[in-house]
């Protein structure tokens, strides 16, 4: 019986071990790539072709940043996606509340149809060239807007802050409707307020979507300079000399366009254009995995 | 488990039968009553239909030659020469090959690694360690396909690339592989990437469900005397079926649809036999040689089999195990 209970507890800490070397492992390929790529865009770009850098920079210099802050089309860059970041969530946010309000309330007669037009989205598609037809008929390529219009409603981000007015007392809006509120009041007034976590989600779902599209640009505004987006930019460059290993599709103009671009200083890009995104989200984490659960694990 | 389409009806108390005219001039009293209501749902129902479902009336181009420059009623019906086409082209086996190979591959690991990672992550034991594993994980998830094909490219690099150097070092090799160059590496190439940006994320649900689970369980299965692995397979396991059954059908109905970005961003004129997916095969057949009517022929064919590979696989999910999507 001693024996017995002996063996559990000793098969229990060779378990523990393994689990905190699995995870351990776990955490050094997660992070390592990250940190390679820091370390090098801080590496004098002439010093990286040496190679042996690993997770420290070798000859420390800020003159990779400084190159790049230079590059014009990396400026425009920045601004439009930070454009279509802010106009994306915003409006993003607006539609995806109010259409769940309208969905998560009881009374509301056509809820049925709205819900099931909206959940069918998520199942079908009508493919890629039939949208890219779309925008040409609706004239939005070469535009900024078609960063922003086509993706304002989304199923899966209304439903989850459905899911999350669903789960409020409903007593609060019963109460305003008896003192007169009209249903848009109590959507900004009382739903609103209380919706700010599930929105904080959606918000960084929103935003680190339109951060980090670059398809559109390439198959819309690939030759609209003044409309290029940060991915976009960066795309370019590492595709510039890989050796051989550029990318497939690439229009060959835009590659010979960007320059021959140092180790260091595609790093430098890299880290550019991930640095925003990476600093907001540990801040949104307890908001974020509550609100993918709403949204995948109703049981 | 209620879902999301299901619930949709939930609660919609049905009209009693009436009169027809009677019923309409309730619709629109009601309507009236409720017209914020429809003010804050009709637009959206419009943009919907506008960017969702107008798309789905460009597949009638599937059945046309078309030319931009003409009316829809001038457009010339070719019935189903486009798709005759498309099944008679050899790169579209090739193309399809791709695409199944690379989504089995997809679901296989990206789907079983973060329900492992999620088991494994649940039994550590400081607090502070978990966090910070959970919290790293995620990280990947957060960066765009541009810049993990960049890290990728550059950690399987010939010169320098740390993955070439390791294998070195412990002289599996004699010389760096030339990973992006040879096609045969791209599939796997293209999964490990998937399971390295995505697995933290993809945790996420299944470690919510296993917080679910009854604690009292794990208790009674340690005064029985059950191990770790034990309580993980037979108490864990179990208690995350219903969210397993879910994501399975939802990346079933993905099959064929996996999207192109990372394909699209890994891939070079070295290995397009190995990395051109259907949307890719879309994207340079219809778009940019301007062929629109074959184009559509092929995002039709996509969009089709992915409605009855999901529908499939929710009927026999519902058969087998009772849990649905719809």
């Amino acid at each position: 019986m001693a024996a017995k209970a002996f063996s559990a507890t000793k098969s229990e800490k060779v378990f523990d071990i393994f689990n905190v070397i699995l995870m351990t492992v776990i955490l050094i390929v997660t992070l390592y790539p990250f940190l390679n790529v820091l370390a090098i865009s801080f590496n004098d770009s002439t010093d990286t072709v040496r190679g042996g850098i690993y997770i420290w920079p070798r000859e420390f210099t800020l003159e990779n940043y400084k190159t790049i802050f230079s590059y014009t089309g990396l400026i425009q860059g920045f601004k439009i996606t930070i454009l279509r970041t802010v106009l994306g969530t915003i409006l993003g946010l607006i539609s995806s509340s109010m259409l769940a309000y309208t969905l998560s309330h009881p009374e509301f007669k056509s809820r049925k149809f709205v819900s099931t037009f909206l959940a069918l989205t998520m199942y079908v598609s009508g493919g890629m060239v039939p949208t890219y037809m779309l925008m040409r008929h609706l004239e939005l390529i070469g535009t900024f807007w078609i960063y922003v219009l086509p993706g304002i409603v989304s199923a899966f981000n209304v439903f989850i802050i459905r899911s999350f007015i669903d789960g409020l007392p409903y007593a609060l809006q019963e109460s305003a409707k008896l003192d007169g509120a009209n249903d848009f009041k109590i959507y900004y007034k009382i739903i609103l307020p209380l919706c700010k976590p599930v929105l904080a989600t959606i918000a960084l779902f929103l935003a680190v979507g339109q951060w980090n599209s670059w398809f559109d640009t390439y198959l819309y505004n690939g030759n609209k300079p003044h409309l290029t987006t940060l991915q976009y930019e960066l795309m370019k460059v590492l595709a510039s000399t890989n050796q051989g290993a550029g990318m497939a599709n690439a229009n060959d103009l835009a590659n010979q366009m960007a320059q021959v671009s140092p180790e260091s200083i595609k790093m430098a890009i890299t880290i550019v254009v991930t640095v925003p995104i990476l600093i907001v989200y540990p801040f949104l984490q307890r908001y974020f995995v509550s609100g993918m659960t709403l949204g995948a694990v109703k049981a | 488990m209620e879902t999301l389409s299901a619930s949709a009806g939930t609660g919609n108390v049905s009209a009693t039968p009436e009169p027809s005219k009677k019923r309409k001039k309730g619709f629109w009293q009601t309507v009236v009553r409720q017209k914020y209501l429809y003010l804050m749902s009709l637009p959206f129902v419009i943009w919907l239909f506008v960017f969702n479902y107008l798309p789905l009336w460009g597949w009638t181009m599937a059945f046309q030659n078309y030319k931009p420059a003409k009316s829809f009623s001038d457009q010339k019906w070719v019935g189903f020469k486009n798709f005759v086409d498309l099944f008679q082209d050899e790169r579209f086996y090739l193309v399809l090959r791709n695409t199944l190979a690379m989504s089995i591959l997809g679901i296989v690991f990206t789907f079983i690694v973060p329900i492992f990672f999620a088991i494994f992550l649940n039994e550590l034991k400081g607090s502070i360690f978990k966090r910070t594993v959970q919290t790293v994980s995620y990280l990947p998830h957060f960066v765009s396909w541009v810049v993990v094909a960049g890290i990728i490219t550059k950690m399987l690099s010939i010169d320098g690339g740390i993955v070439n150097e390791i294998l070195m070092s412990l002289h599996i090799i004699n010389e760096p592989i030339q990973f992006m160059a040879q096609g045969k590496w791209f599939w796997g190439i293209v999964t490990v990437s998937d399971v390295w940006k995505e697995t933290g994320w993809n945790a996420i649900i299944y470690l919510a469900a296993i917080t679910g689970i009854d604690k009292e369980l794990y208790e009674a299965a340690r005064v029985d005397g059950a191990g770790r692995f034990r309580q993980m397979w037979n108490i864990t396991l179990p208690g995350i079926r219903t969210t397993i059954s879910v994501l399975l059908i939802m990346s079933i109905g993905h099959l064929i649809g996996i999207g192109f970005e990372k394909q699209f961003q890994l891939s070079n004129s070295l290995v397009t036999d190995y990395s051109e997916v259907l949307d890719l095969y879309a994207l340079n057949y219809g778009i940019n040689i301007s062929r629109f009517s074959y184009g559509t022929a092929i995002s039709m064919f996509t969009s089709v089999v992915s409605i009855i590979l999901l529908l499939t696989a929710n009927g026999i999910m519902k058969k087998t195990t009772k849990e649905s999507i719809m």
